[in-house]
């Protein structure tokens, strides 16, 4: 008797090495399921069980989902263009116009990196509104908005400091303007400006920092952040939290007039 | 007993061995935290640039005609030969740093990047730059070429202000 392929998928599921890295073991029961996500280190953020109205595509409308989505798009187009980008005065406008045109590929995952990174910022923003007009900042999950402000401004650092790395004309007076804006920061915004560029205007030493802010210390410590939101989502009582579902707002404020309305009416 | 009782007593008030070494610990680490952050700071901070000089040589004084505004992009500095002698303005803008550009048929300096407009003399004509374009150092060396420092200002209009051939 030939086996099915799930038959095949079970057998995988009850192999020592199989059950020395997945310790749920196997079996579909709630249980199981259950412990499946909670034993392993990256689903161990989410909650083991979800609404499943909440995973309606009207709930959320996956804005968070599709930014995640973006940032890994991100990291997986952005470390193969290092392989061929150098972050110096005299290679990194020619490196860039290799990858536009002489590298296999590289029009593409330049192009996919750049639209990604457009994509991203504006994902950002609409999950916030989305987030702000559902009022899902509110009890208990005051932090994790503070969480997602951080993150908005890490997105718009990241942006700001790939801008720089094609080194053409657009990024150099870009930067200088940005830069600039740095300065009017009160008392300490020249230190700023100068620490930011290395220098007093944006040279070799700029484009070398924005390079190690931009591939190395902002997505990890976005990265960071992004594993503290997720974590506080499942802390803060999972994607629905039935206090701050709108209907459940508007009711308590039905409830509220009316019982203060009551007393009036019968007083006439 | 009721000496060693009292001593304890007294002691209590007191911070204990345990606490004193909490104490310690985490003095040391707020010590070894700030000395980090010096650290970081010091290291970021550069103690070499290699920039360009900021004294410019313009070249020699009859390159530059009576009336006319010269600018220089690599060195972000304008040349103007006036009735009063020859000086120089900054030409980075004073309000985010973009290069202004000189423009002949409208007989004053504008900023490409948000619309601020100086006259030859630098002075602001319309926002959003907060400051008059400021004027730089300029004298003759040994050979006759006009040199510019960038990283000295000067009072604008003033007699000092000019070099005079």
């Amino acid at each position: 008797m030939a086996k099915t392929i799930d038959q095949y998928f079970d057998d995988l599921r009850g192999t020592r090495v199989w059950r020395s890295v997945f310790r749920s073991g196997t079996g579909s029961s709630t249980l199981k399921r259950a412990l499946a996500v909670q034993q392993n280190v990256f689903l161990h953020l989410f909650s083991t069980k979800v609404r499943t109205r909440m995973l309606s595509f009207s709930a959320t409308w996956y804005l968070g989902t599709l930014t995640l989505g973006t940032f890994l798009i991100l990291v997986a187009t952005g470390i193969p263009l290092m392989f061929y980008y150098h972050p110096s005065v005299p290679q990194a406008y020619a490196d860039t116009k290799d990858l536009q045109f002489v590298v296999s590929s590289g029009l593409f995952l330049r192009n996919l990196h750049r639209w990604s990174a457009h994509a991203m910022v504006f994902l950002v923003f609409a999950h916030m509104f989305k987030v702000f007009y559902r009022g899902a900042y509110r009890a208990p999950r005051e932090f994790n908005w503070v969480i997602g402000v951080i993150l908005l401004l890490m997105t718009l650092l990241l942006s700001y400091t790939g801008y720089l790395l094609p080194w053409d004309q657009l990024a150099y007076w870009a930067i200088t303007v940005g830069s600039n804006i740095a300065s009017a920061v009160p008392v300490i915004g020249e230190k700023i400006h100068f620490l930011l560029l290395g220098g007093n205007a944006v040279n070799a030493n700029a484009l070398l920092r924005f390079y190690v802010l931009h591939c190395m210390i902002l997505p990890l410590t976005a990265m960071f952040f992004v594993a503290i939101h997720f974590w506080r989502i499942r802390k803060d009582g999972g994607l629905y939290s039935h206090d701050s579902e709108p209907a459940t707002v508007r009711a308590k404020v039905q409830t509220s007039a009316s019982t203060s309305a009551t007393p009036a009416k019968e007083g006439q | 007993m009721a000496d060693e009782t009292k001593k304890t007593g007294e002691i209590n008030n007191d911070v204990n061995r345990r606490q004193f070494f909490a104490k310690l610990g985490l003095g040391s680490l707020g010590i070894a935290a700030a000395g980090t952050a010096a650290f970081a700071y010091q290291y970021l901070d550069p103690n070499v640039l290699y920039e360009p000089s900021p004294v410019v040589n313009a070249g020699k004084p009859d390159r530059y005609p009576l009336g006319s505004v010269t600018i220089d992009v690599n060195s972000g500095i304008y040349i103007i030969h006036s009735d009063e002698g020859y000086f120089s303005l900054s030409a980075v803008c004073t309000h985010l740093g973009c290069m202004t550009a000189w423009k002949p048929e409208l007989n004053m300096i504008a900023c490409p990047c948000h619309g601020s407009k100086f006259n030859e003399d630098g002075k602001k004509i319309e926002g959003p730059a907060p400051r008059p374009l400021p004027w730089k150092r300029i004298w003759l060396n040994d050979d006759g070429d006009l040199l510019v420092d960038r990283s000295t200002d000067v009072p604008a209009l003033a007699q000092d202000s000019y070099v005079r051939v």
